[in-house]
């Protein structure tokens, strides 16, 4: 059993904290987003804030910060595969070798 | 009667109930699910002329509303679980009641996004950005359905388990959260790739 599952009493403080974390997050992303700033770094800044989130979620509400080894290994499996699935994509698009450019 | 196993004592060799161990291969499966669409968003975004930016067709503040609706969603769910951990089902009722209200407040929220975009003719087939909008935000919407039926259940009927086998309850509760708080997360990274970039 996990600490978070043995005395999960004490952790109720640690779940609100962590909702007043995630709403004061929320609203500094959308406080960014008016910014206009220029689309890189406006994409970098949303996705650290919402990467931040999802760990507090992840760590906290789920319990990964106590949770036990054979799930964090397949959590790193499933994000290495992720990975791989986006950069494929990604690579594939920028692989010009083979294509004719009609100039 | 045989019942199923480890749902309560953990397996040795993994050191997990069996359930838990199943939710995160569920949920492991559900991250490649949603990452295949994210990856569509990028492909489809990179190779488009021109890519609207999401405030100047999507309404922000009701988007913010929202995501502040479901992480609140994820708390009361929490909160319900530690609850029934401190054997108070009275606040579990109401935890796990509040949960449910706050998916359903969302749902309406989401309806009413959907049909003022109908009613400004934007369809999935209007454009790429549309079209992966009602993608995206529709398979979140039926996931959230689906944990409005499991978290009803355990209101409900299931709550019966807690008289006779509350640790089985407390642990079906902890699983039907994880699914909760996943569906939360994909709408963290949802909300700004949509709306905000």
């Amino acid at each position: 059993m996990s600490s978070a599952s043995s005395d999960p009493g004490t952790h109720t403080r640690t779940y609100l904290t962590v909702f007043g974390a995630l709403a004061i997050l929320t609203v500094v992303t959308v406080t960014v987003g008016y910014m206009s700033l220029p689309v890189g770094a406006a994409i970098v800044v949303a996705l650290s804030i919402a990467s931040l989130k999802g760990a507090l979620v992840a760590s906290f509400f789920m319990h990964l910060i106590s949770e036990q080894k054979p799930i964090l290994w397949l959590l790193l499996l499933t994000l290495g595969l992720l990975l791989v699935l986006i950069f494929i994509l990604i690579i594939a698009f920028y692989d010009h070798a083979g294509t004719i450019i009609v100039t | 009667m045989e019942t199923i196993p480890y749902t309560v004592t953990p397996r040795e060799d993994t050191g997990l109930i069996n359930a838990k161990l199943g939710i995160w291969l569920f949920l492991a499966s559900e991250v490649m699910l949603f990452g295949g669409l994210f990856s569509a968003y990028i492909f489809l975004r990179l190779g488009a002329v021109s890519w609207p930016e999401g405030s100047s067709i999507l309404n922000v503040p009701i988007g913010t509303f929202n995501t502040l609706v479901l992480i609140g969603s994820s708390v009361t769910m929490v909160l319900s679980w530690a609850a029934l951990a401190e054997q108070r089902f009275d606040r579990f009722r109401l935890y796990l009641g509040l949960t449910m209200l706050l998916s359903l407040l969302f749902l309406v929220v989401k309806g009413f996004e959907y049909s003022e975009k109908f009613s400004h003719h934007l369809y999935p087939s209007s454009s790429s950005f549309m079209a992966i909008y009602f993608t995206l935000t529709g398979l979140h919407a039926l996931h959230i359905i689906g944990g409005l039926v499991v978290n009803g259940y355990l209101w409900g009927p299931g709550s019966k388990m807690w008289a006779s086998d509350p640790e089985r309850f407390t642990n079906r509760v902890e699983i039907a959260g994880l699914y909760w708080h996943f569906v939360d997360l994909v709408w963290i990274f949802l909300f700004p790739v949509l709306y905000l970039l």
